[in-house]
């Protein structure tokens, strides 16, 4: 097993080399200059944007600054935020909690809600639930996000009045970040379950959202592997032994159909804690996703490349996470490593 | 009993509500030091909250007045000034840094030397870049600055600069403390100063969770005396419409930039008061001077006589503006309010079109403004409304647009032919108008964006900013006016009215007309 993981992190180094390349060049191929930006309106003289753009090391020819940036990457100091002049991993480990915190969230009601929808459309194939259910499971899998996330603010937050509008907690609650995950946190600093249950209103609307592609995706993984299980000869066998129906799909069937699920579901984090961009910027979501889209618009190229790479490291992970997790859950795959 | 008693009675009879303001912000500060930066959140994040400057300007105006420096003189030449500093001034005391000395000449030395002396041992450190500083030239303005006694400083300048105490009040201009910096220098960790900030300000920053909330609390040894509020909250809220919705549901106490489209309904909201004050901006369309045709000045009248004006003050900015007819609003001195504007006069455009020798139009592009400005809430809908009202002169337009950091790069290299710009000022003088954006100089910098150059402007100019009388300085700024005027570099749009929405117990706020926040005036009932 050991050996079979150390060759999936050697088979990632490439990856990562390829994406460090790619997000380092790209945010310098756009137009626009991290320099004039700063500068805004004002403009400044062409010494001081000379002088400006010498300090931030990027008058350096492109080869020299990738190096320099990749030279530093490997001994883990990963450059200083252009507008911020703080560390690009102390940034990213500020806004990270919120991600994997909304990220996790969103997941679980996606597993809650997908896993029975499938079953269930798996179990009455061809009737009216089984369309019912993936009709809604198409609609949500192609839902724009951004779209569905208005719909929702406006019905539950601006004329129900049910949900908070935005952010992780309201200014009211003076929560100091101890793990950066807030529903720990907020116990941890004594809020009790004032706290909590105000950090569970903000948290409904980003998860629901958020969460509406996987339940979606999972919820047809589901069905189309259940179904593909309830064909196999053991199924057969033990139908034909007696055994009760219940028993055969949730015992024997589900647990192997499952598996291709488990692969879903890992791939799926690794896309939220990406692409949770468009959510949290509807929701001024403190996360990874709306510090990226904010470090493209000011050209912050230490974050952008450095958050790029953090990002890519924790994808190139998660897959590790899922194959090591899948070849322990599979015997027949187990054995052959 | 009676002791449990007594102590329960006195503690609810000392104990009183305390006065938390929250206001939801659009975006996080880029830095806790002001000096290096050159952004509204930071300005009202830390420079007002944190920080004091020599001079500041009074609450909701442009009027320079003492802060740290009680008085000062200003030599015949107009090359020195002396500033006496005001004794008894306390650094705040954080986990950090507990302060054994009040603030004096040595902290006015260490600001500004940062920021003046390239080999100053904290000049590189958080990047070296003074965005204000070296962009307004103050980096060789000031030759030296001089400790005449621990509480007597002087600023001995190249050239005289009759805007020098404006641009001494403005955000920037912040003073550090000194002796923190050298306790943080032997500690080596430099670069906590501008993390960790000790200022002499009404508030002391307690908590800062990035894109989130800032908070505050009130400083107890405040020079000017407590401030009323106990606590300050900055909820950081991009978008504006849910910073309104926050606004509504009690979040917050007050939102920055509210979108004009929201005003209506806030002014008749009844938990809220709809503050507003006429801003010292300027919104205008610029013509690339140095491309023909515009290099025509017949073009340029023709364009200015187009263009319906008065419908965009309805139609892009809700009426929530005045409409401009110099570069200098009327709340800056130095307006112009007798000089002659371009009307809207369609006949005259074609004639004066006819005359430049494009008598059936020509194809052009108008750059509209990628972001939303006070000074230009819209800029799509205004290219739309331009393209429009160009096209019954023949002039077929095409609207072109970038994103921000492209936008401001290309216009930069003078890639425009017209483009959509505007200017809130720094410090409400007028030079601040007239020659960042006018003049020669500031062509290469970036800021003249029609990247016009009349020798004879910059005359007129330069004169006005190196007397100190104000009559002379007044009528050299009415002479530049009529100048620009007649060459039309612009076509001048909008001065916006800046409003605020408030919750209705909040007291003692007031609007700037610069642009910045100020809380230490402000209490709940």
């Amino acid at each position: 097993m050991l050996r079979f993981f150390l060759k999936r992190l050697m088979h990632s180094v490439p990856t990562l080399i390829g994406v460090s390349l790619i997000a380092f060049l790209l945010i310098r191929l756009i137009p626009g200059d991290p320099v004039l930006m700063m500068l805004g309106e004002r403009g400044g003289s062409p010494e001081a944007v000379r002088e400006m753009r010498h300090n931030l090391g990027l008058d350096e020819p492109l080869w020299t600054q990738y190096f320099q940036f990749i030279g530093r990457a490997v001994h883990g100091d990963l450059g200083e935020s252009i507008i911020s002049k703080r560390g690009v991993w102390a940034e990213f480990t500020d806004h990270f909690p919120a991600t994997m915190e909304l990220s996790l969230v969103a997941l679980f009601w996606a597993i809650v809600l997908g896993i029975p929808m499938g079953v269930v459309a798996a179990l009455k194939r061809g009737q009216k639930l089984d369309h019912l259910l993936m009709s809604i499971s198409l609609i949500g899998y192609s839902m724009p996000i951004f779209w569905w996330g208005l719909i929702l603010i406006l019905v539950f937050s601006v004329h129900l009045g049910w949900t908070p509008v935005s952010g992780r907690i309201s200014a009211s609650f003076d929560v100091e970040p101890w793990s950066g995950f807030l529903f720990i946190d907020v116990w941890w600093r004594g809020l009790g379950f004032a706290g909590f249950w105000a950090a569970i209103r903000h948290m409904i609307l980003p998860a629901l959202v958020l969460g509406t592609i996987p339940v979606a995706a999972i919820a047809r993984m589901t069905r189309s592997s259940l179904l593909e299980v309830l064909r196999e000869d053991y199924v057969r066998t033990a139908k034909a032994k007696g055994l009760s129906f219940y028993r055969i799909v949730f015992v024997h069937a589900l647990k192997n159909a499952l598996l291709p699920v488990v692969t879903v579901i890992g791939l799926m984090l690794g896309s939220l804690l990406t692409g949770a961009v468009l959510t949290e910027t509807l929701f001024s979501w403190p996360g990874v996703g709306r510090w990226l889209v904010a470090s493209v618009l000011s050209r912050d190229y230490p974050v952008l490349q450095g958050g790029v790479l953090l990002l890519s490291v924790m994808i190139v992970m998660v897959n590790i996470a899922v194959d090591v997790l899948y070849t322990w859950l599979n015997p027949r795959l187990r054995d052959r490593i | 009993m009676k002791v449990l008693s007594l102590a329960i009675l006195l503690f609810v009879s000392t104990a009183r509500a305390e006065k938390t303001f929250v206001y939801c912000s659009e975006a996080s500060p880029s830095t806790f030091n002001p000096q290096m930066a050159d952004d509204g959140p930071t300005f009202n994040a830390a420079s007002q909250m944190l920080y004091n400057r020599l001079l500041e300007f009074e609450p909701g105006g442009t009027k320079v007045i003492p802060a740290l420096a009680e008085k000062w003189d200003i030599s015949k030449d107009g090359k020195t000034y002396t500033f006496h500093l005001r004794h008894n001034v306390s650094f705040h005391t954080t986990d950090t840094f507990k302060p054994t000395r009040s603030f004096n000449a040595d902290d006015v030395l260490f600001s500004f030397n940062r920021a003046l002396k390239t080999n100053h041992p904290y000049h590189q450190v958080n990047g070296g870049n003074y965005v204000y500083f070296q962009g307004m030239e103050l980096d060789k303005m000031i030759k030296e600055i001089q400790k005449v006694d621990d509480y007597t400083v002087r600023f001995v300048l190249n050239w005289a600069e009759a805007p020098f105490l404006a641009d001494l009040a403005m955000n920037f201009a912040v003073i550090l403390s000194g002796e923190y910096a050298d306790q943080l220098l032997k500690a080596k960790t430099p670069q906590k100063i501008d993390l960790e900030p000790v200022g002499t300000g009404p508030f002391v920053l307690k908590r800062y969770v990035k894109d989130n909330t800032i908070r505050y609390e009130a400083f107890q040894n405040f020079w000017r005396g407590r401030a009323k509020l106990d606590k300050v909250a900055f909820a950081i809220t991009p978008d504006a419409n849910v910073r309104f919705q926050k606004l509504k549901a009690g979040e917050c106490q007050l939102v920055a930039e509210p979108a004009p489209q929201d005003l209506k309904a806030m002014g008749e909201n009844p938990s809220l008061k709809l503050m507003s004050q006429p801003g010292a901006n300027i919104g205008y369309l610029a013509f690339n001077v140095e491309k023909a045709p515009y290099n025509k000045l017949a073009v340029r009248q023709a364009i200015a006589h187009a263009l319906n004006r008065e419908s965009y003050l309805q139609l892009v900015y809700q009426g929530t503006a005045t409409l401009a007819k110099n570069p200098l609003p009327p709340t800056v001195w130095g307006n112009d309010p007798h000089g002659k504007d371009y009307e809207y006069d369609i006949n005259k455009a074609k004639e004066l079109l006819k005359k430049a020798g494009y008598p059936n139009g020509f194809e052009a592009e108008i750059w509209t403004l990628p972001v939303s400005r006070p000074y230009n809430p819209n800029g799509k809908k205004m290219g739309e409304l331009m393209q429009s009202d160009l096209a019954k002169i023949g002039i077929k337009v095409k609207l072109v647009t970038y994103d921000w950091p492209t936008y401001l790069a290309k216009a930069h290299k003078g890639e425009h032919q017209m483009l959509q710009m505007g200017w809130t000022t720094d410090n409400g003088d007028p030079d601040n108008f007239m020659d960042i954006l006018l003049s020669c100089g500031a062509i290469s910098s970036g800021s003249n964006m029609a990247r016009w150059c009349d020798k004879d402007y910059d005359k007129i100019i330069l004169k006005a900013k190196t007397v100190s009388d104000l009559k002379i300085r007044t009528v050299q700024y009415v002479k530049a006016q009529e100048m620009f005027k007649k060459n039309a570099p612009w076509v001048t749009l909008a001065h916006a009215t800046v409003f605020r929405p408030v919750a209705k117990g909040v007291e003692g706020y007031r609007i700037s007309p610069l642009g910045v926040e100020d809380f230490y005036p402000v209490d709940i009932k």
